[in-house]
């Protein structure tokens, strides 16, 4: 095997590991939600150490692959690639640590039928199902497995945007609570958040395996979602 | 234009192009063995653009049949055409010194004659019969000027060219190539005998001369292929595997060979 084969396979497991990790946050952060459960926020404030400490790890590897073996063609674009997808992987992981901190600043345990009327457990679940997908596309070099991200991300969005008056329904009938519904939608932009990034995770990888940018087209990520219904 | 010219004197000019030089189907063979296939390659005006290819593919024969450097190789023959400007340059009426007027070229080892720096620059001119001081004083302050070398050299014109160092002495060649105003360059591996100083100055020397002609380089370093062409042609076994531009071929190459030369995995 060639030396930068090696090194490309090393940060490849080191990418794929990171995303074991970060679905894992955020799936610890669902968990936390659903049970309000404190001791599972301070073990993921505890976790986005280690997550940060792979992103620098991930960055200072893929640098050292760009100073010393000058890669070009898919190996160039597989570093920008990788490059970029760390820094969207850090990020939800920081946007899991948020999610945490804003359970942790609950005043009352969490009431379940708010989080079925803002169908917050869905929503996690989809992030969850985007970041199995992306998992498995990135890693098998599948850019129509990486494509069923952009419909999903659909999904979260449509949960988004209802968001707004749903919570204004929920403070209208029950004023005393306000802080806490305004958390509760500060969770959810929170993993709207993490849907873009993981849907950003996708477009890098398109953008490894085919050369094709997809940042900032919208049409052709329609068309994509056009095809896969 | 002198190709044009002769080919207008004689009646057999043809219709000009949109490419300054374009080879079609061209074919290459040392006695019976086919070195080089059916190499179609258009390059436009004020363009450079980059042969690379293992040795022994072909690259630095192509190179050299653009201005018929092959001629006095016995065995030698090609089949395809190759137009300077919608010219055939295999056209009878031209004469090959014309045409290499027009098509000059650098080589990878400079080769300055043991002369002064002045009477290198102006020994092609003097070759043509023009003897004129004034007009060959202007010649070499705008040949060495245009070569990166005038400021080095202005003071010691008389010296001997060949105490000059590796990377002058190369630019001291280009400037001695464009003393006869050539329209295209042709420069084979013009760097590989140069520390990465003089290699450096080569390679700004060639992004700025491509504002005024047309420049062909075979290289073997694919990062100053990357640097410094607008296109880039690979070679394989005789063979034109890929032409395309070199942000294409260094981003996205289409063939798989390509890809595998560029990323060093060949073989």
């Amino acid at each position: 095997m060639y030396q930068i084969d090696q090194e490309i396979n090393h940060i490849k497991d080191s990418v794929l590991d990171m995303m074991v990790m970060v679905r894992k946050q955020i799936e610890r952060s669902k968990e936390a939600l659903l049970t309000n459960n404190k001791d599972i926020t301070e073990q993921i404030i505890a976790k986005e150490k280690k997550v940060n400490a792979i992103d620098l790890k991930i960055d200072s590897d893929c640098e050292k692959v760009l100073a010393l073996m000058s890669p070009v063609a898919d190996d160039l674009r597989f570093l920008i690639a990788v490059l970029n997808i760390n820094t969207f992987l850090e990020r939800i992981g920081d946007n899991a640590e948020s999610i945490a901190n804003f359970i942790n600043e609950f005043d009352e345990a969490v009431n379940n039928n708010v989080i079925k009327k803002l169908q917050l457990e869905e929503m996690f679940d989809f992030c969850l199902e985007m970041f199995d997908v992306i998992s498995e596309a990135f890693d098998e070099e599948d850019t129509d497995l990486a494509a069923k991200v952009f419909k999903k991300d659909k999904a979260v969005d449509e949960v988004n945007n209802a968001a707004i008056a749903r919570v204004s329904e929920l403070i209208r009938s029950d004023i005393n609570n306000t802080e806490n519904y305004l958390k509760y939608l500060s969770v959810i932009r929170k993993l709207e958040r993490v849907g873009d990034l993981v849907k950003n995770v996708a477009e890098e990888t398109v953008f490894y395996v085919d050369a094709k940018v997809l940042k900032h087209k919208k049409k052709k990520k329609l068309k994509i979602i056009e095809r896969d219904k | 234009m002198i190709v044009k010219e002769t080919m207008e004197e004689h009646g057999t000019e043809q219709e000009g192009s949109k490419f300054t030089l374009e080879t079609k189907k061209l074919g290459v063979y040392y006695g019976d063995k086919q070195v080089v296939h059916d190499v179609d390659l258009k390059i436009k005006k004020n363009t450079v653009t980059a042969f690379i290819g293992p040795s022994g593919c072909g690259k630095s024969t192509v190179l050299r049949t653009l201005n018929r450097m092959n001629d006095y190789i016995e065995i030698f023959r090609k089949e395809g055409e190759i137009l300077l400007d919608g010219q055939d340059i295999y056209d009878k009426h031209v004469h090959v010194e014309e045409l290499r007027q027009e098509i000059g070229m650098v080589f990878q080892k400079p080769n300055p004659f043991p002369k002064s720096i002045y009477e290198n620059v102006v020994y092609g001119l003097k070759i043509q019969g023009n003897t004129n001081k004034s007009d060959l004083d202007e010649v070499v302050e705008r040949t060495l000027q245009q070569a990166n070398l005038w400021d080095e050299v202005k003071d010691d014109l008389k010296k001997s060219a060949l105490a000059l160092s590796g990377g002058q002495q190369q630019r001291l060649c280009i400037a001695r190539t464009l003393a006869v105003e050539p329209s295209v360059l042709l420069m084979d591996e013009p760097a590989s005998a140069l520390d990465p100083i003089s290699t450096a100055k080569l390679e700004e020397l060639i992004l700025q001369l491509k504002e005024k002609y047309t420049i062909v380089i075979v290289t073997h370093n694919m990062q100053q292929a990357s640097r410094i062409s607008d296109k880039t042609a690979f070679y394989y076994l005789g063979e034109l595997v890929e032409y395309d531009k070199t942000k294409n071929i260094f981003t996205n190459p289409k063939e798989e060979r390509t890809q595998n030369y560029i990323t060093g995995r060949f073989g």
